[in-house]
């Protein structure tokens, strides 16, 4: 069998999405893309691959062994991490997507993605700090003043500065009106209104090292009213761009301000990524003599949420994005593992002589099935997330504004599923990768083990699985009295008329339909109960379900563009479709039932009786 | 000065070629080319000279198919100036391309020739002492370490015994080694600048160039299996061993 020419990720497989399946190259028709073409575009994943393969791959498992560490107030992380973020930034790829103007090259953030997926599957934890660091020069962009812009952005661009997110609190996580860091006005500045910010920030990831010259912290914290009180909810949010050293007038380093690590968090996976409880005007250092971290206030006064929700949206599809790219590498490790493995005889008269040589593990038909269940996992999660990609740049390009809404709203419905589903699904993928290894896959020995712990995150960080699932049916399904449903329902339908048509794809074209009946009817049914406490109770399930149901028809659009091309590549495509629809699509079948039901298992469970 | 480096497009070093069943070739269908790791090595070397103030132009130069623009393309977008396809379908023996790039050097007089020792395909390790003899230049292979000084360069050559330092005058031939330098990762912006640099396509056949296809090719098949060792207890035995066995 043909030697894998990667085990980061198939390009085959990646061209096959950006060209054949979602006409990428259509994009050039747009002025702001002009001057590309496939040629650059397939110099700008050559690149990333090569970095990726270079530089990111051979430190992957040493940042999870020399995890950082806290010396004095200094964070040292694992040796060589710095010079291949230098490589990475150097290279251009922070700046990627941006303007000519800001060093950019104007790429398609779809483009950009499937690039960036290499480094992901080639070191999560070492690309985790350039993810960060692109959402927060991205929020910038929308949301700081052209002088913040030029102060903090630019050098961010450059991979001088880094950028991190600081939303909870020790004793407020997810629950973000129970935030109690506060920013009291200060002064004017030519870099906005300065305030004076302190409290506790805990799950900081890139919080504190020395990789970059400076760390661009945006913090949510609440500025006190007229009366000095702190406003409760989330209506009293703000959002402040504390940096890790205040900049002089001419924009070089100056002194340190008061920021400092409080204790490093020991992870299962990820580890490369200094995660950190943060201290915000704790004293340990006087910035212009006086007390308190100094931060500049980010957007309009007690709308810091709405601003921040603005990276958060990107942090979730980069970590869908991040989960795929695991789900792969790990698919590809096992599919390598399984080809050049000897073990046990075909169950067939042949495989009965003892003294006939071992065969390949992936003759055997269980073998096939886990790594069927892995093809179908992570090339549906990677080709979602581009999906998901290629919707911001064509509502970017777009010039009608309804047509940029319709986008937007999509994309706003897909975010939770693009972030959940393959943190949970290519993390399945990652456990059946261990499982095909066998006992080695169990060891250190192997990478397949740190894939798995590495991904088991995913389904954490920036928004839980079931924070995910209160979003999906609490908000993005009624919001804009449910157009974001209905244009995802548009568009499911839109693929089973054109797979409806061909013999060779109707079949999965009328059990997506029924599905998406089926979905259609229970949300309906869900919401009719008039207690949003008994709709939401399931509320993960529903995720669950409409997640599954999303990656059908994310396959059933990719056998469309395939139509009746031949060959092994294409061949593989619909065996892993096929899978797909026998074995997963009708998993929710049972989930939806007990949606439909209104179950109040959980509700009236009591603390009590466990 | 102008500096000429060659790039040849061959398999990209990473992948595990397979011969074909029938032994007439190695199965390239969809494999992934890029350009020859020693002539990245070369054109890293040139742009470095030209960076340092020592050249003023580096020109990329390769022979092959129209699909070699790639391999062009990234050449440009590290950093040559411009650009030279010789276009032909056909596999070109190192005679061959020796006598095209001596008619290139004869056409832009470059100061300096750099090209990689040999290629990763074929091995040959021939093109640049013939380009060398045709042009009839002094010529300094498997460079370590090149210095230009006005009319000369100084070049420290990986030799069996170690290392061997000579004097060459320019114009002269220079092949690189491994270890000369590291090339460098082509970063995004340069990927569109170097859209706006000239290429120039040349056919080959238009170069009346002498046919240097001397060598012929019978049959093509993979290395032996390598057999299972064992480990002996001591010298003694490791000497009888290899007495046994015929080899000492």
């Amino acid at each position: 069998m043909a030697e894998l020419a990667s085990k980061l990720l198939s390009r085959r497989d990646l061209e096959f999405m950006l060209y054949e399946w979602l006409q990428v190259e259509a994009l050039i028709a747009a002025p702001r893309h002009a001057d590309h073409s496939r040629e650059t575009f397939d110099a700008a994943l050559d690149t990333s691959e090569r970095i990726a393969s270079e530089l990111f791959a051979p430190l992957y498992q040493r940042c999870d062994q020399d995890e950082p560490q806290l010396q004095g107030d200094r964070v040292k992380v694992a040796d060589g991490l710095k010079s291949a973020l230098q490589a990475f930034a150097e290279a251009g790829f922070v700046a990627a997507t941006k303007d000519y103007e800001l060093g950019g090259m104007q790429l398609p953030t779809v483009v950009s993605h499937a690039g960036m997926a290499y480094f992901y599957a080639a070191n999560i934890s070492a690309a985790a700090y350039p993810l960060l660091s692109m959402a927060n020069a991205n929020l910038l962009l929308a949301h700081g003043s052209p002088a913040q812009i030029d102060a903090f952005v630019r050098p961010e661009l450059e991979g001088r500065y880094y950028g991190t997110m600081c939303l909870s609190e020790p004793q407020a996580g997810s629950s973000l009106s129970d935030i109690s860091t506060r920013a009291d006005f200060d002064a004017e500045s030519p870099l906005g209104a300065q305030y004076r910010v302190s409290g506790n920030k805990m799950w900081i990831s890139a919080g504190d090292h020395e990789l970059s010259e400076n760390i661009v912290h945006l913090v949510l914290a609440k500025i006190p009213d007229e009366n000095g009180r702190l406003i409760p909810g989330v209506k009293g949010i703000s959002l402040l761009l504390v940096p890790k050293f205040l900049l002089n007038a001419d924009g070089s380093r100056g002194e340190r301000n008061d920021v400092s690590v409080a204790g490093l968090n020991h992870k299962m996976g990820y580890r490369g990524t200094v995660n950190c409880l943060l201290s915000f005007g704790e004293g340990r250092y006087q910035p212009g003599g006086k007390a308190g971290a100094v931060g500049y206030l980010i957007g309009p006064k007690h709308g810091g949420l709405a601003c921040m929700f603005h990276m958060m949206n990107e942090a979730r599809i980069g970590v869908g994005l991040a989960a795929s790219a695991l789900g792969y590498t790990g698919y590809l490790h096992a599919l390598d593992y399984a080809r050049n493995r000897p073990q046990g005889r075909a169950l067939d008269a042949a495989g009965k002589d003892p003294t006939s040589p071992q065969r390949p593990i992936i003759e055997h038909a269980d073998i096939k099935r886990m790594l069927l269940a892995q093809k179908a996992y992570a090339e549906g999660a990677l080709a979602l997330n581009l999906y998901c990609a290629h919707l911001l740049d064509q509502a970017e390009l777009s010039e009608s504004a309804e047509e940029r809404q319709g986008l937007t709203l999509l994309l706003d419905i897909l975010t939770p599923i693009a972030k959940s589903w393959p943190s949970q699904w290519c993390l399945a993928g990652n456990d059946l990768a261990i499982q095909v290894h066998g006992g080695y896959g169990y060891t250190r020995d192997y990478k397949v083990e740190q894939f798995y712990r590495d991904n088991r995150l995913n389904a954490i960080h920036e928004g839980t699985h079931g924070i995910q699932g209160l979003d999906l049916l609490g908000r993005k399904v009624t919001m804009a009295k449910g157009a974001a449903l209905k244009l995802y329902a548009e568009r499911v339908s839109a693929t089973i008329a054109r797979a409806e048509t061909t013999p060779a794809t109707s079949e999965h074209a009328a059990a997506l339909s029924s599905a998406l009946h089926r979905l259609l009817a229970v949300t309906q049914s869900l919401w009719s109960a008039g207690n949003p406490q008994l709709s939401l109770a399931n509320a993960s399930v529903y995720l669950e379900a409409f997640g599954h149901l999303t990656v059908a028809w994310i396959w059933l659009d990719q056998l469309c563009a395939i139509g009746a091309a031949q060959g092994d590549y294409y061949a593989g495509k619909r065996a892993a479709a096929d899978y797909y629809y026998r074995y997963e699509l009708p998993r929710i079948g049972p989930q939806l039932d007990l949606l439909e039901a209104l179950d109040r298992t959980t509700l009236e469970m009591r603390d009590e009786w466990f | 000065m102008k500096i000429l480096v060659a790039l040849k497009r061959v398999v990209d070093y990473q992948v595990r070629v397979q011969v074909k069943p029938d032994g007439s070739g190695v199965a390239i269908d969809g494999v992934k080319m890029s350009i020859n790791p020693f002539d990245e090595i070369a054109l890293e070397e040139a742009l470095r000279i030209r960076d340092a103030g020592k050249a003023e132009e580096v020109i990329a130069v390769t022979i092959g198919p129209q699909q070699a623009m790639q391999q062009l393309d990234s050449g440009l977008a590290m950093g040559a100036n411009r650009g030279i396809l010789v276009k032909t379908d056909k596999a070109i023996q190192p005679l061959t391309a020796a006598r095209v790039l001596a008619q290139l050097v004869e056409k832009e007089q470059p100061g300096l020739v750099l090209l990689g020792k040999q290629a990763i395909d074929d091995d040959c390790n021939q093109t640049p002492q013939m380009l060398a003899a045709l042009l009839d230049r002094p010529q300094a292979t498997f460079a370590s370490k090149v210095e230009i000084d006005g009319q000369s360069a100084t070049v420290t050559r990986e030799v069996d015994a170690g290392l061997e330092t000579l004097s060459v005058d320019l114009p002269a031939v220079i092949s690189t080694d491994l270890r000369l330098n590291t090339p460098r990762f082509i970063k995004l912006p340069d990927i569109m600048k170097a859209k706006s640099k000239p290429r120039e396509v040349i056919e080959l056949d238009s170069l009346g160039v002498e046919s240097g296809d001397h060598l012929s090719y019978t049959r093509y098949e993979p290395p032996a299996q390598r057999q299972k060792g064992e480990m002996v207890a001591d010298v003694p035995a490791l000497v009888a061993a290899l007495q046994a066995k015929g080899l000492i």
